[in-house]
């Protein structure tokens, strides 16, 4: 449990009364113990000169209330109005109500909202336009960031409190220490503590003191603080300070703690979006692996199967949300919408099968009126199929347009999780998920099912199995349709995470193949395998080489020399027959 | 792909005018302003297009290589006449520099090492020949060695390709980047942007093709030919019987390497622009459907397929723009699937499918006198 937050405020209060400047106090103020917040401003409005008002701000620091900072940021944007009456007394007021004729307010008194009565006894009105409001300056606003920063300390929220904690050791004040001990006694969460820690060990980093000073240090090395990491770096380099000796052996050392806590910081960083990428790539050739792996046929359209499962979940996303409008050929076509309050999160769910569905569709009658006739002819299915895929192209063109089209992304798929200073994306992270899953599925379809042993059977022996009495061409046909199924998959995916365009496949055709040539043809392990390492190995020399094209270029070139280690990929099909 | 007697017969002739028309009567009927200056350059084009198809051919049809890089090699070879070209435009361009514009534009002084020596022509017409040449040898060489053939050997042609588009788009390789090389001059001293240079550079362009068509007519119909159709048959076979086939295809790899380097250079001065979109792996597929639709495994089919897909394409992308893909997709598939020979192998094909009606008519015009033997 955490403290209340009445507890935390009533602690930083009693510290800050010892430590504040002594307060002068001027009339309201020092009348009760406690007076009410809004009297402290309207008397800090009123005060005469600019160091009253400081100083009559300052001692709201023995009560930094979430009500006293909310009347301090009115102030300083400018909503406090001051009224002059005829003895010269000023007042501190409010605009209340709606305008009148001519742009005049009804006002309260900011000291105890009550209405403000001129000298007759009638209620005054005033022009925002005319009247002044009332003024800060510099020296003001820093007194009410003295404040602020006070209550963001005792903030209930963990989050903001951190963010407090680690604004405070900015400029590393000694006079922020106690406070910050304080509520370090008090406060419950490891996350907050830790924090704490760090800012406490960058203040005391300009302790006179030399043994605090090193233990500062030794506990930011050991804190692998990354804020400390500049002024620790100063303090190395810099000879000219007064440091000495064994705070500078002490702050080498924290120092080197850091850099290599960076180093190991990049490595995760890069595996992660190495096997995130790995994961897309994966995604992207496993339904390859299956028509191009098992099948033997050059699908040049699998990218354009991709974009059909992409533009499926594009429509399913407008059917959820106020429906579509397209106009190919020039026939209007109006698919009307579902318009669902939660649709933008829910689409997805549908589109997966439903890209699945399409993409599998369109498969199936692209096998059965082209591939079915150059199975005995890989290198015409290649060309085939290209010229499908500059068809499909221009289709997409044709019906959703040049450019890219707006998918959506749900709002659970933006957001991270830091551990340990390592950001993980969570898209990133449902893209490694989806990968092992699409995974899992397809290993159980072609090991587990009656489909997937006929597939098996026919694919290591076409003519054998027509024997045994399977039908071959209908097993052809659904294995094909299967394999594009998953690149619809992979489309619905790719939408969340790219542009979904005309185009979108091509982006990904040369990659796919890539990675299913070097997993080895035939075998669905070689492709994970193949995926996942040229996923890292690109996301490693991007990292190293701080440019994307020349690490997609030199992956390029090491698969080519990796092919001439193991020409047939990683995992070899083992066959007796020759050609 | 089993020779005609009739069509083989009259081939000769029709090559031979064919080859006088392109050679000789079309620059006639230009000089004498019957055919416009556009349209002689346009079938400079052409031409430049149908000696990389018969480049293919020769790996394709005669080997059983499909290769998908054919365009890079295309654009290598464009690549280094465009540097010559680029650097005698002196002067002249955007920025009065002796450097190339896009190197003003990039902050650059002084011209790179690696330029200086294509002030040269010379220099720059054998780097045409030995670029393309040496990358295609060294990826010849790995490929064949570890035996990396059939749909294989066309994934990493289509990989290779890809990479070197992805390189030469970027600007700080100094090869234009993106917008690549354009606005030239001169050549050898003669306007680029007159008629009677553009004329000239046709008429190159036809020679070449022709003497390309001749010469791999003869290196198709000598024993080198003869191996090299084994190969393209069943390679194993070939392999048995003593031939080293790595070498032989290597040979055949980086001479079709270069003929496409020399279509490219011509390109380049009559097109007046090469840039990185030229060498995509998609355009290597276009030249690869002009073979298969002219029919590969003949030497002229491939020119007449360039001639008449990019003739079709000026045409369509005009006149149908949004469906002039779907027509060549469209076409590329009907022929793959119904005219495994090409235009060339129609005649063929049309007489196959008259004789195969013939016997069937006799077959049942004899039908009644086997029903009378055979219950």
């Amino acid at each position: 449990m955490f403290p209340s937050f009445a507890h935390r405020v009533a602690l930083c209060a009693s510290l800050m009364l010892r430590f504040a400047p002594a307060v002068v106090t001027c009339g309201t103020v020092a009348a009760g113990a406690s007076p009410p917040v809004r009297e402290t401003i309207a008397a800090a409005v009123t005060a005469a000169t600019p160091d009253e008002q400081r100083e009559i701000i300052l001692t709201l620091k023995s009560n930094p209330t979430p009500e006293a900072i909310s009347w301090l940021n009115k102030w300083k944007e400018g909503g406090i109005f001051l009224n002059q009456d005829d003895a010269g007394t000023a007042t501190a007021l409010l605009l209340t109500g709606a305008p009148d004729a001519d742009d005049s307010y009804a006002t309260v008194k900011l000291s105890d909202g009550k209405p403000m009565l001129a000298a007759d006894g009638s209620p005054v009105r005033i022009n925002p336009k005319t009247v002044d409001f009332a003024d800060t300056d510099s020296g003001l606003r820093r007194a009410m960031k003295e404040v602020a920063d006070l209550a963001a300390l005792a903030d209930p929220d963990p989050e903001k409190r951190i963010r407090a904690i680690q604004d405070s050791a900015i400029g590393q004040n000694p006079d922020k220490l106690p406070a910050l001990e304080t509520l370090k006694r008090l406060e419950k969460n490891p996350k907050v503590q830790r924090a704490l820690d760090e800012s406490m060990a960058i203040i005391q980093l300009t302790s006179p003191d030399t043994a605090q000073r090193i233990a500062a240090c030794n506990k930011l090395g050991t804190l692998h603080s990354l804020a400390a990491r500049d002024i620790i770096k100063a303090m190395v380099s810099d000879s000219d300070a007064d440091t000495d000796k064994e705070t500078r052996s002490a702050a080498n050392h924290a120092l080197t703690e850091i850099e290599t806590h960076i180093a190991a910081i990049n490595a995760v960083g890069t595996a992660f979006r190495g096997l995130s990428l790995g994961s897309v790539l994966l995604v992207v050739a496993i339904g390859l692996a299956i028509t191009f792996g098992l099948m033997g046929i050059i699908n040049m359209a699998h990218g354009e199967l991709i974009a059909v499962g992409a533009y499926t979940t594009y429509i399913i996303q407008n059917v959820f949300a106020s429906g579509l409008k397209l106009s190919p050929f020039g026939v209007s076509i109006a698919i009307p919408g579902l318009n669902l309050q939660s649709g933008a999160n829910l689409y997805f769910a549908l589109a997966l099968p439903a890209s699945f569905l399409a993409a599998a569709l369109v498969g199936l009658l692209l096998e059965r009126t082209v591939i079915r006739f150059l199975y005995r002819r890989p290198l015409e299915s290649l060309l085939a199929t290209w010229g499908i895929s500059l068809v499909l192209q221009q289709l997409f063109r044709l019906v959703f347009g040049a450019n890219n089209v707006q998918v959506n992304s749900p709002l659970w798929l933006s957001g991270n999780w830091t551990i340990n200073d390592v950001v993980f994306g969570w898209n990133r992270v449902f893209v490694i998920v989806f990968a092992v899953a699409i995974i899992a599925v397809t290993w159980l379809v072609i090991n587990k099912t009656p489909l997937g042993l006929l597939i098996r059977a026919v694919m290591q022996n076409r003519n054998m199995a027509a024997c045994m009495g399977i039908r071959t061409e209908r097993v052809n046909m659904l294995t094909f349709a299967f394999g594009c199924g998953l690149a619809g998959l992979a489309g619905a995916f790719l939408s969340q995470i790219g542009n979904v365009g005309p185009s979108l496949g091509q982006n990904y055709i040369v990659d796919a193949f890539m990675t299913v040539v070097v997993g080895g043809v035939g075998n669905i392990l070689g492709t994970v395998i193949s995926a996942l390492g040229i996923g890292v190995a690109d996301q490693t020399l991007q990292q190293y080489l701080g440019n994307p094209v020349t690490g997609k270029i030199l992956v390029l070139g090491a698969i080519i020399l990796f092919l001439q280690w193991r020409p047939a990929g990683l995992f070899v099909t083992r066959s007796r027959s020759l050609d | 792909m089993t020779p005609n007697p009739i069509s083989s017969r009259i081939h000769g002739p029709i090559l031979i005018v064919s080859a006088i028309f392109l050679v000789v009567v079309m620059p006639c009927l230009n000089s004498c302003g019957l055919i416009a200056d556009f349209t002689l350059n346009l079938w400079g084009k052409y031409l430049c297009y149908g000696i990389m198809a018969v480049a293919i051919d020769l790996l394709w049809g005669f080997t059983g290589l499909l290769c998908l890089g054919q365009a890079l090699f295309f654009s290598l070879g464009g690549y280094m006449m465009g540097m010559h070209l680029m650097l005698m435009i002196g002067k002249l361009g955007q920025y009065k520099s002796d450097l190339p514009d896009f190197m003003v534009f990039l902050g650059h002084t002084t011209l790179p090492g690696f330029w200086q020596a294509f002030y040269s022509f010379p220099f720059a017409l054998a780097m045409v020949f030995l670029v393309p040449g040496l990358l295609a040898l060294v990826f010849g060489y790995l490929a064949f060695r570890s035996r990396i053939k059939g749909v294989y050997f066309s994934i990493l042609t289509q990989a290779l390709t890809y990479g070197a588009a992805l390189l030469f788009f970027r600007n700080d390789l100094l090869m234009g980047g993106n917008n690549g090389f354009t606005d030239f001059r001169t050549l050898l001293g003669s306007d680029l942007r007159i008629a009677s240079t553009q004329r000239i550079l046709y008429i190159c362009t036809a020679l070449l093709l022709v003497a390309v068509v001749a010469g791999c007519k003869w290196l198709t119909k000598s024993r080198f030919g003869l191996i090299q159709r084994a190969i393209r048959d069943s390679e194993n076979r070939v392999l048995f019987s003593g031939y080293a086939t790595a070498n032989f295809k290597l040979f055949i790899f980086v001479t079709s390497a270069m003929i496409a380097a020399t279509a490219g250079a011509l390109y380049v001065p009559q097109v007046g622009i090469i840039n990185p979109s030229e060498m995509t792996p998609e355009k290597s597929l276009e030249a690869v459907v002009w073979v298969a639709l002219g029919g590969r495994g003949s030497l002229y089919g491939p020119v007449i397929g360039a001639v008449s897909v990019n003739a079709l394409k000026s045409w369509a992308s005009r006149a149908y723009p949004d469906l002039w893909l779907i027509i060549l997709g469209g076409s590329f598939v009907l022929v793959v699937m119904f005219m495994p020979n090409g235009i060339i192998g129609i005649p063929a094909q049309f007489a196959a499918w008259t004789a195969r009606r013939r016997n069937r008519d006799a077959a049942t015009a004899a039908s009644p006198a086997n029903r009378v033997t055979d219950p």
